[in-house]
């Protein structure tokens, strides 16, 4: 370890513009996941500092496959330590999944099979994001991980550090989730999208 | 299939996940199941919504100026780049610094830290100041505590190997320090010990090396861009305690901690 410290300054800048080619086209993404999971701008921007500190840390150890899913780990596992510091259970434990009276009622509660329920309105992005941002964790998480991050599921897996299985039953709750906010928050411009 | 299997695999199938034999099973399912098809027509449908709002944020360009300053560049890039909190530069002995953001978003309000050094440079004055550094660098966000617990045992093994000394890890949780955890920070370059403490929103960045400034027994004073910073040497060690705590309660703090240290050898 203490090799690696006293590594000249050349190797650093080196090692520094690699990971600043590598690492920072995903800026926006690394940031849009910290807006959702902490919920306010200046946590994120704190959340996100921090990941590419701790990437850049670990930049040496990086072995792939691919950045963007493993500086959104990094990402998850900064701002679950964050919450955790607070002493806030923000990022529910794994096994929220199987216990249903951990969540609101109305947010999950499956819609009628009518047509009309099964409808969907037409909401503006504001509305969309903000529908997002309202649901629970771990629903949240693999729904920006899909929708905003757009990785695919194997991805979503490494990056929350669950099996495929989870991922697909949590995009399954979440979207379900998001469906019935969605057709319940009020829309400025009623409507239905087939 | 049945609905259950259905109404999460037709989300794979939405997102082009699943492999052709399941895509059938579950199209044939759907067709023999009106409910099940209204959940796929649904879904497709907000997927699309989805995709059509804008749900992507865009990092503020503040941010990548932050997170560009931390990365170690060519001093005629860096000064073109690099973005810094105003209220954290100095002009002065930065360079060894070289890779880490001076800025930082986290409130000034927040932290104090006591470091153990193995130190070669015996300038009070600069030594100060390099601590000083370390604890407004410690506030950053995530970048106080590298392992964080309030287990003294825990906190204590883990600088084995670390640093040349092994720092005392006091727990003052009783008299109403939290230990939150370790550090490994630099100064001068050198590895140094940090034990971070907390009051109420205060760190306290506790510094510890075998030799840091220069060596007295007696608690020195003195306030840093104004930070107060507590120096003294016990036990072939320097400490050095940095806190934006007011001047009582950081005395408080380092009375305790020498008190406990020479109570016990670790």
């Amino acid at each position: 370890m203490r090799d690696a410290m006293m590594a000249d300054a050349n190797a650093e800048q080196e090692k520094a513009r690699r990971f600043r080619d590598a690492a920072l086209p995903y800026l926006d993404d690394v940031f849009a996941l910290a807006r959702y999971l902490m919920r306010n701008a200046a946590d994120a921007e704190d959340a996100v500092q921090e990941c590419y500190l701790r990437a850049l840390r670990h930049f040496d150890s990086y072995r792939g496959p691919a950045m963007k899913p493993w500086l959104l780990a990094i990402l998850r596992n900064v701002c679950n330590a964050e919450f955790v510091r607070r002493g806030k259970q923000e990022m529910a434990p794994d096994d929220a999944d199987d216990d249903p009276a951990s969540e609101q009622p109305p947010l999950w509660q499956e819609p009628l099979a009518s047509p009309e329920a099964a409808l969907l309105r037409r909401q503006d992005d504001e509305t969309v994001r903000r529908l997002v941002a309202a649901l629970p964790q771990p629903f949240r998480e693999v729904i920006v991980l899909r929708e905003v991050n757009e990785l695919s599921y194997q991805e979503i897996a490494e990056v929350a550090g669950v099996p495929v299985g989870t991922v697909m039953s949590r995009l399954a709750r979440g979207r379900s989730m998001l469906r019935s906010a969605w057709n319940g928050a009020e829309a400025k411009s009623p409507g239905a999208v087939s | 299939m049945n609905c259950a299997e259905c109404e999460v695999l037709l989300h794979a199938l939405i997102d082009g996940e699943l492999d052709a034999g399941h895509a059938r099973d579950v199209e044939a399912h759907v067709a023999s199941c009106a409910g099940c098809a209204e959940k796929l027509k649904t879904f497709r449908a907000m997927r699309e919504a989805m995709t059509q709002a804008d749900l992507k944020e865009r990092a503020p360009a503040h941010l990548r100026g932050r997170i560009e300053a931390m990365l170690p560049v060519p001093p005629a890039q860096a000064s073109a780049e690099v973005v810094r909190p105003k209220q954290f530069m100095r002009p002065s002995r930065r360079s060894f610094f070289g890779g880490f953001a001076l800025g930082t978003a986290l409130s000034a309000a927040v932290a104090a830290t006591l470091v153990f050094t193995v130190f070669t440079s015996g300038d009070e004055q600069v030594v100060a100041d390099e601590v000083v550094s370390a604890h407004i660098r410690s506030l950053q966000p995530g970048h106080l505590m590298d392992v964080e617990t309030s287990d003294q045992h825990t906190v204590k093994p883990w600088f084995d190997g670390k640093v040349d000394v092994a720092p005392p890890v006091i727990d003052l949780t009783a008299e109403g320090f939290t230990l939150l955890g370790g550090r490994l920070d630099y100064i001068d370059g050198e590895p140094v010990a940090s034990v971070v403490y907390k009051r109420r929103k205060h760190v306290i960045n506790l510094f510890v090396a075998q030799r840091l400034g220069t060596a007295h027994a007696k608690v020195t004073d003195r306030t840093v861009q104004g930070y107060n910073v507590r120096h003294w040497s016990a036990g072939g060690l320097d400490f050095w305690a940095v806190s934006d705590l007011d001047p009582v309660e950081l005395d408080e703090f380092v009375q305790k901690i020498s008190a406990a240290f020479r109570g016990s050898p670790s």
